[in-house]
């Protein structure tokens, strides 16, 4: 039946989908609910819906959510800024790609995280090293990728340009971009999920508000559902902002797709 | 004076992680007369696209030079179009926006643009298709873009490197006819690299013959077959002598490329 890379249904491929969450969601009701885990330690689905609701309804957690949400596209928002027309003219330029490269490479492993306290010495607790947080760990990333693609740019398509009596500045606004432009929107789409990585850390450690406040805040008083019901939220959101993020590639680059 | 002039250029591509400089090209002298239709056929890897790109300013001679009405190319320019073996329209460009990307790049208002495209989308038979991307065209109606792309500037002279090798038989002796109807109706200085020897005699008024590698002129051949010329041309007695002759010429060479070369 099973046969190597053969296509599955469409509908099959929907009902398969969600049946690995329903397993999921019922295996972790039997461990919780049948009394196999300690509930101190894990919340089961229902406790966990309940104290979803009260924090939405009670505790304002909403407004949580929303200041996570402004750190993560305002710190993403800064990295691109930034980081696209570097990796665009490191890509596009041997010389800069040579001056950079080495930097941007060795920058690119200096964990985000570990640069927290320093932030917090420099920008304070505020909304600014927040960002901070977010920016250091998307900005050499998206550059490094922009610059790989931009220098794979297709030579046919340069040189033909130059046929039809293309400068060199008219190659790389008219050329180089628009044939990059769908894999650096791509490449957004997937450092944005990173980024979503970082919020949480940078709201982990000298933070009075946020889904990663609310997640240590629980922690505390072993509030399982609560930092369950977190968790899953950041994923919806992960999971709404990705698919926005798609139709939105979809919708400016119809000519990739046709 | 010939409007185009090849004097004593060749080509030697440096050693591979130090191995031995490889000569892609020997030095090679030819002059080409306003109007003329040139095929250059050869066996692959004897250097035919290469003395091309030269022309075109895409590559650089090892020696001599290339002049064209007299100036001598240094780098690659509107006033020599180019149309590629592989599918290069710009991909995020419409067919319409594709053929007057040239005039863009040289500031022509956009209504002259839009006029000079029209007629171009005309010449190669793509009316009603100027707002299509190239993904939704077959090869064939690409590869007319991409030729009216290269004329749209009104080059001096026109380059073809290949431009049906990647095209299925019946497709290519369509564009082989089409090519053909607007250089007889039009003029141009057009040269054409092929590897094809019915292509090269048919399309052709001198077939420039080249060796295996490294590449030299080995036959200029005229071909003084009548125009306008129509594909039932390619079974009359005098196409077919002409294709015996070519026939010998290149199979000797395309035997010594298979002998010297590793597969």
């Amino acid at each position: 039946m099973l046969r190597p890379l053969h296509p599955v249904q469409p509908g099959t491929r929907t009902v398969l989908g969600i049946a690995f969450f329903i397993l999921f969601v019922v295996f972790w009701a039997w461990i919780t609910l049948g009394g196999h885990v300690n509930r101190i330690f894990l919340a089961d689905p229902l406790s966990m819906l309940k104290d979803g609701w009260r924090l939405l309804t009670e505790d304002r957690f909403w407004l949580d959510i929303l200041i996570t949400i402004w750190r993560v596209f305002g710190g993403f928002a800064l990295a691109s800024i930034v980081a696209v027309p570097i990796g665009i003219a490191m890509g596009a330029w041997k010389p800069v790609e040579a001056f950079l490269e080495p930097f941007v490479s060795f920058a690119r492993y200096l964990p985000a995280s570990a640069f927290i306290p320093l932030l917090i010495l420099w920008a304070g607790i505020g909304e600014f090293e927040k960002l901070l947080v977010i920016f250091v760990g998307s900005v050499f990333q998206i550059i490094l990728i922009v610059a790989v693609k931009v220098g794979a740019t297709r030579r046919d398509l340069v040189e033909a340009a130059y046929t039809l009596g293309a400068t060199d500045n008219g190659i790389v606004k008219r050329v180089i971009m628009p044939a990059n432009a769908p894999e650096i929107a791509e490449t957004l789409r997937l450092v944005l999920g990173w980024a979503w990585t970082y919020v949480i850390v940078a709201e982990l450690i000298g933070s009075s508000s946020g889904i990663g406040y609310m997640i240590i805040n629980s922690q505390s008083r072993l509030a399982t559902g609560q930092i369950i019901f977190g968790i899953i939220v950041i994923g919806l959101i992960g999971l709404l902002s990705d698919f926005a993020f798609k139709a939105l590639n979809r919708w400016l680059f119809p000519w990739s797709l046709a | 004076m010939s409007k185009l002039l090849i004097e004593g250029v060749s080509r030697t591509f440096a050693g591979v992680r130090g191995g031995q400089p490889v000569q892609a090209l020997q030095p090679v002298d030819l002059a080409v007369a306003a109007n003329d239709f040139i095929t250059i056929l050869g066996p692959s890897g004897c250097g035919k696209s290469t003395l091309l790109r030269i022309v075109a300013g895409l590559e650089a001679p090892s020696t001599g030079r290339v002049l064209l009405d007299g100036k001598a190319v240094t780098r690659p320019g509107p006033d020599r179009g180019m149309v590629f073996q592989s599918y290069t329209l710009f991909p995020w460009l419409t067919v319409a926006e594709n053929i007057g990307f040239g005039l863009r790049e040289q500031g022509r208002p956009e209504r002259e643009r839009n006029e000079i495209v029209a007629s171009y989308v005309d010449l190669v038979g793509l009316k009603g298709f100027e707002n299509h991307w190239p993904k939704q065209l077959s090869g064939g109606m690409q590869q007319r873009t991409a030729i009216a792309r290269a004329l749209a500037n009104d080059p001096a002279i026109l380059l073809l490197d290949e431009p049906f090798g990647a095209l299925d038989n019946q497709t290519r002796g369509l564009m082989q006819e089409l090519l053909l109807g607007i250089w007889e109706r039009r003029k141009k200085t057009v040269l054409f690299v092929t590897h094809d020897i019915e292509e090269a005699i048919f399309m052709a008024s001198r077939v420039i013959v080249m060796s295996a590698r490294p590449g030299r002129i080995k036959s200029d051949v005229p071909v003084d077959l009548p125009h306008p010329r129509h594909y039932t041309l390619k079974t009359s007695p005098e196409f077919s002598e002409l294709k015996a002759q070519l026939t010998e010429d290149i199979r000797i060479e395309a035997m010594r490329t298979a002998q010297t070369q590793p597969a």
